[in-house]
């Protein structure tokens, strides 16, 4: 079950001014790819073009030999994309569990009240729990009560329940402790062994991104400035003072 | 005390059918932010086609239907064509075209049927049956509580039970988040639409019958009077909205049967004023963040 | 070199009263007594819609009640004239010291609802003014002694002066009452919104915690905008009372104060020129549908049920229409074309282009729902 994502000459941006020029990125299947850059680089923006939260003036964006020009937002679980957005996108009214099952409403029916498809779902988001305990422990009360270690646990996992094959993840590590950080980094390099998961890994935090990353890609003022094994950017000095700031 | 007893279950009945009403303005708020003003006016133009059906049909529950289901198309071609258009602007703009639709539903009705007062029989008996010697309740007020019962427990099923009625919530609570897992947010807001305007259609089915009769301004009252009890039990609790209704439902019956039948509005108006200015945010709300 | 002095907010808008009521008296010669008649009713209608269209356009309230407000000041006005006939007063100024009393009785019902609704905000406040516009016409039965109910009263008017001649028609004479009314008004709210009040309602409307920090003090500028609109109100009640010469509950429905929204609306809320186009809208829309439904050869039946329900249908359709296409009413538009119109002769562009700061945060995405 392999994907590749490719992006070409993607150029988006709000209310006619671009913020996106041109971008082109390519990921194998099965690989994590950082995307890094300062504050306003374009990081964001991307991934919101990737999933048609805004309509791309020009450029290619393919999934899988699909492309998926004009696919509305509602249609990216079908295809097998999971987007944890900016700020992690927990819905506070709903209980724990009600998040997780939402993560894979998508495949029920209008009731979803009996039949397969809501066996199958309770056993995927019981896989999730086993990959969180706490969430178990937490499955009835309301997001609004979780702490930020386990708001990021809750929207990774809804992702998951979805069975995605790409996971377009934008800043995970955002107002977290570095130990929580390394628990979701070790996680994300651990799906990606097991299951072959293609990750786009938005990231401010460099080091943690790169650690996991198989490559990575530096975005400045909405261009792609320089792309290359994670490797080879980690020990790029130059290329960190001038677009990391480290 | 007899009067008491037949007092508390009359208000009772209205309280059930303001409960209702207040659900629906409740559900509307909760998915979109705004006070749907036009809830009243969808309500009597319901009613106005069961008088119809009804009347060409001879029968009262084919009526019943008939509004129920145009509830549902009313409601879902309200929020298509006209609130969908508005809903990006400020929610003011919302208000003042439901308010126009307010203005639109009372011209076109009585152009269609005119401004006498149409009489509305109730489907069942509306005297009241002894019970240990106490007129008490009557078989109407059953029908009353027993169909918006029936009505809650539905919503209920269908809101914490399905998959449809989590999709409405997440796209109520979250749309831009329900969108990324796959919930088509426009669909779920024109159901909500449509649901609010179905249970608004039964409220007037229900009500209608123990007024004055068939009007277009019929469901003025009942309006301010769910409202008052929206705001009662908070706008955002489904919860408070029944808990709401029943007691603006017990105060109005209460004052109407204590002080005289004219001056429940301004019952209301001492009720709703009295809550605005202790509790604005009602019975059931959470800890209110503090402005600056 | 001196500045030129700039001349008084007041004394212009003095004098540009002055001009206005020598063309708008000398207007009522040329029309007939009907058409002053309904110039008339459109300046009581001006009166009221003045000041809800600073209430809400300028101070962002949405009030619904105003029609409520109306009858007040109407009810009060008709109970003074009435007294003033039982004790066979018929100067000329007491029908001032009558429309004063409205104005006063309004305003004082105003700060009630004002002191009220003053921490309210959009759907609250709304809904509050809805159940007061309501509400309010059930005071006549509960207090069916004083105010006699569904029947009304009918209120005294004394003639018209006779210096002014034997044949001079009682609508000119009442659309010379009105127009006094409703200049009056307009100069009050002009100067008004022009001061520090109008320019605090403005800062409230856009931002009010920023106001507030300013130092603004948000709900008494909320409670006097609320009271000063109440008082335009009573002065277009008191108005409607000496036009109708009678005062009833059916006057004075809810429909009433959605007919001023609509005048608001219309016209371009925060506007005053826009109260004025709303007011005249009111008043031949409701001309030209009766003269549709007369002109049209229809069964009695039909006839009687379009009469007052087609223009309620138009209103509501011009309200919604309105809403959705051009919100910021006729007036908006004339603003857009006088500014397009501009750009054209001095070449410049109309259009104010606003890119965002480049490190601005992405505004949130335009919800399109499929």
């Amino acid at each position: 079950m392999s994907a590749a994502l490719e992006v070409e000459g993607l150029t988006a941006g709000y209310h006619g001014v671009p913020v996106l020029h041109g971008v082109d990125l390519r990921v194998p299947a099965g690989t994590i790819c950082a995307v890094l850059g300062a504050n306003g680089a374009g990081k964001t923006t991307l991934l919101r073009a990737l999933s048609g939260l805004i309509r791309p003036s020009a450029g290619r964006v393919v999934f899988d030999g699909t492309d998926l020009a004009d696919l509305p937002t509602e249609r990216l679980v079908h295809r097998g994309i999971g987007h944890v957005p900016e700020g992690r996108g927990v819905i506070a009214e709903l209980s724990v569990e009600e998040n997780l099952m939402l993560g894979g409403a998508w495949r029920l029916d209008w009731a979803g009240v009996w039949g397969a498809g809501r066996v199958q779902l309770r056993r995927d988001v019981a896989e999730v729990y086993e990959l969180f305990p706490p969430l178990y422990a937490r499955r009835r009360q309301p997001g609004h009560q979780l702490s930020g270690g386990e708001r990021q646990m809750l929207a990774l996992g809804r992702a998951l329940v979805g069975r995605p094959r790409l996971l377009l993840l934008d800043e995970p590590s955002l107002g977290l402790a570095p130990r929580v950080v390394a628990q979701t980094m070790a996680l994300l390099r651990q799906l990606r062994d097991e299951t072959g998961l293609t990750v786009l890994l938005v990231e401010q935090n460099v080091r943690s991104a790169l650690s996991i990353a198989d490559q990575g890609v530096v975005m400045s003022l909405g261009r792609v400035v320089a792309a290359d094994d994670a490797g080879a950017l980690a020990d790029d000095a130059d290329l960190r003072h001038a677009y990391l700031g480290f | 005390m007899d009067r008491f007893l037949f007092l508390t279950v009359d208000g009772l009945s209205h309280g059930a059918v303001y409960a209702a009403f207040a659900l629906a303005l409740v559900l509307i708020w909760r998915g979109t932010r705004i006070v749907n003003f036009a809830q009243g006016v969808l309500a009597v133009a319901t009613s106005y086609l069961a008088y119809t059906v009804t009347g060409r049909s001879g029968s009262y529950w084919l009526g019943f239907l008939a509004a129920l289901l145009a509830g549902l198309v009313l409601g879902a071609v309200v929020e298509r064509l006209v609130m969908r258009r508005v809903a990006d602007a400020p929610p003011l703009n919302a208000v003042i075209v439901a308010l126009g639709l307010v203005l639109v539903g009372q011209g076109v009705l009585g152009m269609l049927y005119g401004n006498q007062f149409l009489p509305f029989p109730a489907p069942f008996d509306r005297s009241a049956m002894t019970v240990g010697g106490v007129p008490l309740v009557s078989r109407f007020d059953l029908f009353v509580f027993g169909t918006v019962l029936l009505l809650m427990i539905v919503l209920a099923v269908l809101f914490t039970r399905t998959a449809t009625g989590l999709r409405m919530r997440a796209a109520a609570f979250a749309p831009p988040v329900a969108r990324l897992l796959g919930v088509r947010v426009g669909r779920m807001l024109t159901l909500g639409w449509a649901l609010a305007a179905l249970v608004g259609a039964l409220a007037g089915m229900l009500v209608i019958p123990t007024g004055l009769g068939l009007h277009p301004t019929a469901m003025d009252t009942v309006f301010v009077s769910a409202f008052t009890a929206a705001v009662v039990g908070g706008l955002d609790s489904p919860a408070g909205a029944v808990v709401g209704g029943l007691l603006v439902g017990l105060v109005l019956s209460y004052v109407a049967g204590y002080l005289g039948a004219g001056t429940t509005p301004l019952a209301v108006l001492a009720l709703l004023v009295v809550v605005l200015l202790a509790r604005p945010a009602g019975l059931f709300s959470g800890p209110q963040a503090r402005r600056v | 070199m001196t500045t030129p002095r700039r001349v008084p907010t007041l004394v212009r808008h003095l004098a540009g009263a002055a001009v206005a009521a020598v063309v708008l008296f000398g207007l009522t010669y040329v029309l007939d007594p009907f058409r002053d008649y309904q110039l008339a009713t459109a300046a009581a209608y001006l009166c009221a819609a003045a000041g809800l269209t600073v209430l809400i356009g300028l101070n962002g309230q949405l009030s619904l009640g105003h029609g409520a407000l109306m009858a007040v000041g109407a009810y009060s006005v008709a109970m003074v004239q009435n007294q003033f006939g039982d004790h066979g007063v018929t100067a000329q100024w007491a029908l001032v010291a009558s429309l004063a009393a409205g104005v006063v009785a309004a305003t004082l019902a105003g700060a009630v609802i004002g002191l009220a609704a003053a921490r309210l905000r959009g759907p609250y406040l709304a809904g509050l003014t809805l159940v007061v516009a309501v509400a309010l016409p059930a005071v006549t039965t509960v207090f069916s002694g004083t105010f006699h109910g569904d029947q009304g009263l009918s209120v005294y008017l004394p003639p018209v002066p006779d210096s002014l001649g034997a044949d001079f028609p009682v609508e000119r004479w009442q659309a010379w009452l009105a127009l006094a009314a409703a200049l009056l008004t307009l100069l009050v709210l002009a100067n008004l919104v022009r001061g520090r009040l109008g320019r605090s309602m403005r800062a409230i409307r856009d931002n009010e915690v920023a106001a507030s920090l300013a130092g603004i003090p948000v709900a008494r500028v909320q409670v006097v905008a609320f009271v000063v609109s109440a008082a335009c109100a009573g002065l277009g009640g008191g108005m409607f009372a000496v036009l109708a010469q009678s005062v009833s509950p059916d006057a004075f429905t809810l429909t009433l104060s959605l007919n001023l929204l609509l005048a608001v609306v219309v016209g371009g809320s925060g506007s005053l020129a826009g109260a004025v186009w709303g007011s005249l809208l009111l008043v031949l829309l409701r001309y030209w549908a009766d003269e549709l439904t007369g002109g049209l050869s229809l069964p009695a039946g039909l006839r009687t049920r379009l009469a007052g329900n087609l223009p309620l249908a138009l209103f509501g359709l011009l309200l919604i229409v309105v809403m959705m296409a051009a919100p910021g009413g006729v007036q908006g538009l004339l603003s857009r074309a006088g500014r397009w119109v501009r750009g054209r002769l001095t070449g410049r562009p109309s259009h104010r282009a606003g890119l965002p700061a480049p490190d601005a945060e992405p505004p949130a995405p335009v919800a399109s729902h499929t």
